[in-house]
């Protein structure tokens, strides 16, 4: 009986996977997170993946499959900044988890699209709430038991989409990661001041290629502290057309981040950003953005110390651009809503919150001209919700990703529809889920 | 009926009371409850929409608490001489319980120096007391106020097949461990099956490396306690000496003997049907699973030992033991009338139990089950005192208990509510509006925290 609900459920959505099809929803009270602002009964044209009109009181086009979403809400898909969806199945299987670099042999060139899996069972839980888009970054294993540990430049982010069309990737290596704060101290040789050395040093080397490369090819060079391909790579950081983020939550961390990028000419993004919200006047001023969990209130360790639950609204008033991340970045990216969602009874607006995870972190990735909210030629990544998407107890109840109506069902919900069904004298082997 | 402000009175009365129980019993046992509730008055809250813990939900009605009591439940009581707090659309609910923390034993700052939580030098190590390693100045504590929990177990980690006794605390930051611990509540004996232990010993060379020996491990140690009651059995009826004490058997003797519950982390099904196996062959019962990320492939069974599953709401695939999580868990439990408990194993999460059972029930109506407030609120209030051994005194809301209470500025299961205002034993320990009432660790002191803001 549950089984034959969630068809009815879903049958509401046509099921269209033609994505050459015009697709035309109706009804629904749509946040297009753009100038438009919100549109009641909007109706949005799908063609090709894309938003080829978007507004009220359009008609439908003649062919189209109509979806009706009266009473139904739609927002951008949302974006989750951070985390390893599609580099990790299981957390502690090691040969699952492709995230991390143990030895410094790789720096910024570290390239973890390369592994990137996108038919990850993660891809297909996260989607089914809403994620459309995810930036992908690599973490840092602070030594193994071989003493190896990761380079404080962790190496290269990249976006990629939870669709099924193969070309996942929607922006490579758009960012490279720093640690600074506690874990870049950790990785750099015991104290702050190293990893700030660390990274100051591949800088001066980058540059100095930039202008040496033919001498250092012809081995008339000093030695780098990085490897060419790494300092291609923060060429491209110095030239402006990759951002560098920095994982730090300290306030005097974050201050000094400012500098550097200053001085370097670096556009920053500031990860973590716990006390945030102490320097935020600075931040706002080098329009610098910060990805916050918005749910961490506690002194976790001494960089945390000032750490609080209103930081977002904190951000905003001093106008500092800001995206939220999940606590749990990867399995649970999900529920970067309930960040955003406990942001607002803290004090954000909601309309602020909803930008959070959707055209914010698209602009902190530089992919804004392509998806992050509902414009007439932009990507269809859009989900239709039954109630306030920032809620809990909201689900979607239909994603669409680059103009396709997704599957709803994951290995989760596999599971749920078997041991939904009461239990007869067979084992729960033998109970058939329908596909 | 007529009731009199005698507020001096009834705080000298309750003192009088708490210290004389505390007297009697600190000559009997090191380490007992010196907990004091503090200082109250008698409050009615007037008109709000009440959660009972018990299934039931009472629109537009008032509590009167007293000598931290719940004295009595209805409408329109007679407020002569009584303090009224005006609830009208606020939400009440039993205080919340958390049956899985690990405040004060892992506390923030959470540097190598706080990490106090696993004994994991031994596979059994059944003598050590969670209580011991208890920080009361865990800021952990005050945000979790703020989050509504009144009462709550912190148990020792899961390195260990026997990791030692878990004890309930009440929420009221005290100088000692002493000071918070929850009068007469039951010890907890928390055991841990699956990847842990073995990978903790197995790593070391030594058992257990694998499942099966985890289980010879529990029963090893299960001999040698059946073995040391039979002892002191026969002792106390004149038939030779007692043994020489021993804290390890102690522990598990207690749990023959009824006095202390079994809280059981266990992932997977296949493993808590084992895990019933074991506490049949040595008669005794377990009062929770705790994880039981696959607790809803079993829900039958776990019904029909009237065993809880205090579980996450959507943590899965960090581990192989957990790679089945899923959402519904917890639904499908409650529709098996499973004892179903929401539970945090986290100083984040145990701030927000309620938005954890909110993610069940949108989950649950996702697939056609609708959970109402008055039946999910059980699963963090009185399933938990259930699972706890502590819900004859406090857990639901009903004359006689503790008036251990939680008002909400709305809807608890809304990620826009907060706990605006805690009442533990009838005394306003919170209040979000007021936050001269609010407590601050001494670690909190000239940080973020100690202005309120990470609350």
């Amino acid at each position: 009986m549950n089984i034959r609900c969630i068809l009815i459920c879903l049958s509401m959505v046509a099921m269209n996977s033609a994505s050459a099809d015009t697709i035309a929803i109706t009804g629904a009270t749509v946040h297009t997170v753009s100038p438009s602002g919100i549109l009641n009964n909007g109706t949005i044209i799908i063609e090709d993946g894309h938003i080829i009109d978007i507004g009220q009181e359009l008609s439908v086009p003649e062919g189209s499959t109509h979806i009706n979403a009266s009473n139904k809400i739609i927002t951008p898909g949302l974006f989750s900044p951070l985390g390893e969806i599609g580099l990790s199945e299981v957390g502690a299987v090691a040969g699952t988890n492709d995230a991390t670099q143990r030895g410094n042999e790789f720096a910024a060139s570290f390239d973890i699209a390369n592994a990137f899996n996108p038919r990850s069972l993660i891809v297909g839980i996260s989607r089914v709430d809403g994620v459309t888009r995810a930036g992908i970054t690599p973490q840092a294993s602070r030594s193994d038991s071989d003493g190896n540990s990761s380079h404080v430049i962790s190496g290269l982010g990249s976006v990629v989409h939870l669709g099924n069309e193969p070309g996942f990737l929607t922006k490579r290596g758009a960012i490279v990661v720093v640690n600074f704060g506690e874990s870049g101290s950790a990785l750099s040789g015991g104290s702050r001041a190293t990893a700030i050395q660390v990274l100051k040093s591949a800088l001066n080397d980058a540059i100095d290629y930039r202008l040496n490369k033919a001498a250092f090819q012809r081995g008339e060079r000093r030695a780098y502290s990085v490897s060419s391909d790494d300092l291609e790579i923060l060429g491209d950081v110095l030239a402006g057309t990759k951002a560098m983020l920095f994982r730090v939550n300290r306030a005097i961390d974050i201050s000094v981040v400012l500098t550097v990028a200053e001085d370097y000419g670096i556009e920053a993004i500031i990860s973590g950003g716990a006390e945030a919200w102490m320097v935020a006047e600075e931040i706002a001023k080098s329009n610098v953005p910060v990805i916050l969990d918005g749910i961490n209130n506690l002194p976790n360790n001494f960089e945390r110390i000032n750490a609080r639950l209103d930081s977002a609204k904190l951000l905003a008033d001093a106008g500092v651009p800001f995206a939220f991340g999940a606590g749990a970045q990867t399995h649970n990216a999900r529920l970067i809503t309930q960040s955003a969602g406990n942001a607002v009874a803290n004090g954000l607006s909601w309309d602020e919150a909803l930008v959070a995870v959707t055209l914010r972190p698209a602009e902190i990735w530089g992919v804004d001209g392509s998806v992050g909210s509902l414009e007439k030629g932009k990507e269809a990544d859009l989900v239709i919700w039954g109630a306030d998407p920032l809620e809990i107890t909201s689900y979607p109840e239909q994603v669409f990703i680059k103009g396709e109506s997704i599957s709803m069902q994951n290995r989760q919900t596999l599971l749920r529809d078997r041991y939904l069904q009461v239990p007869d004298e067979k084992p729960p082997a033998f109970i058939s889920i329908n596909n | 009926m007529q009731i009199q402000k005698l507020s001096v009175l009834s705080i000298y009365a309750a003192f009088l009371i708490t210290s004389c129980e505390t007297q009697n019993d600190s000559t009997t046992n090191p380490f007992d409850s010196t907990y004091r509730a503090l200082p109250s008055e008698a409050t009615i809250l007037r008109g709000g929409t009440i959660l009972t813990g018990t299934g039931a939900r009472l629109e537009g009605t008032d509590i009167l608490m007293r000598d931290g009591i719940i004295i009595d439940i209805d409408k329109e009581l007679d407020t002569t001489d009584i303090d009224v707090v005006d609830v009208h659309g606020k939400w009440i609910t039993p205080g919340i319980i958390d049956v899985h923390s690990h405040l004060g034993v892992y506390p923030s700052p959470g540097v190598r120096a706080h990490s106090d939580g696993n004994e994991a030098t031994a596979p059994n190590t059944a003598e050590v007391w969670a209580e011991h390693s208890v920080w009361p100045q865990d800021p952990g504590f005050v945000a979790a106020l703020a989050g509504g929990v009144t009462s709550l177990q912190v148990l020792p980690g899961s390195a260990n097949l026997f990791g030692g006794r878990g004890v309930t605390l009440k929420n009221v930051p005290g100088q000692s461990v002493m000071q918070m611990k929850f009068p007469d509540a039951p010890h907890g004996l928390k055991m841990a099956c699956g990847e842990n232990p073995k990978r903790v010993y197995g790593s070391k060379g030594r058992s257990p490396a694998t499942r099966m020996g985890n289980v010879a491990g529990y029963r090893s140690a299960w001999i040698d306690a059946v073995e040391y009651r039979k002892k002191l059995n026969a002792a106390k009826k004149g038939k030779g000496e007692p043994p020489k004490r021993d804290l390890k058997l102690e522990t598990l003797a207690g749990v023959l003997d009824g006095d202390i519950l079994v809280h059981n982390h266990c992932y997977r099904a296949d493993e808590m049907a084992v895990m019933f196996e074991i506490a049949k062959e040595f008669d005794y019962t377990i009062a929770a699973f705790h994880h039981g990320v696959e607790a809803y492939k079993i829900a039958d069974l776990l019904r029909e030992n009237g065993t809880c599953a205090a579980i996450w709401a959507d943590w899965y695939g960090f581990k192989m033991e957990a790679f089945d999580g899923i959402r519904e868990n917890a639904a499908i439990l409650d529709r098996a009338d499973a004892c179903t408990v929401i539970h945090s194993d986290s100083a984040i999460g145990i701030q927000r139990l309620n938005q954890e059972t909110a993610k069940v029930m949108g989950a649950a109506s996702r697939v056609g089950l609708n959970i109402p407030a008055e039946r999910a609120i059980s699963w963090i209030t009185s399933n938990a005192a259930k699972a706890l051994g502590i819900d004859d005194v406090t857990g639901t809301l009903e004359p006689g208990k503790m008036a251990d209470i939680t008002v909400w500025d709305g809807n608890p299961f809304s990620v826009y509510t907060k706990a605006q205002k805690v009442y533990v034993d009838g005394s306003l320990v919170y209040d979000r509006e007021n936050p001269s009432v609010n407590p601050v660790t001494d670690f909190s002191l000239g940080t973020a925290a100690w202005h309120g803001g990470a609350q």
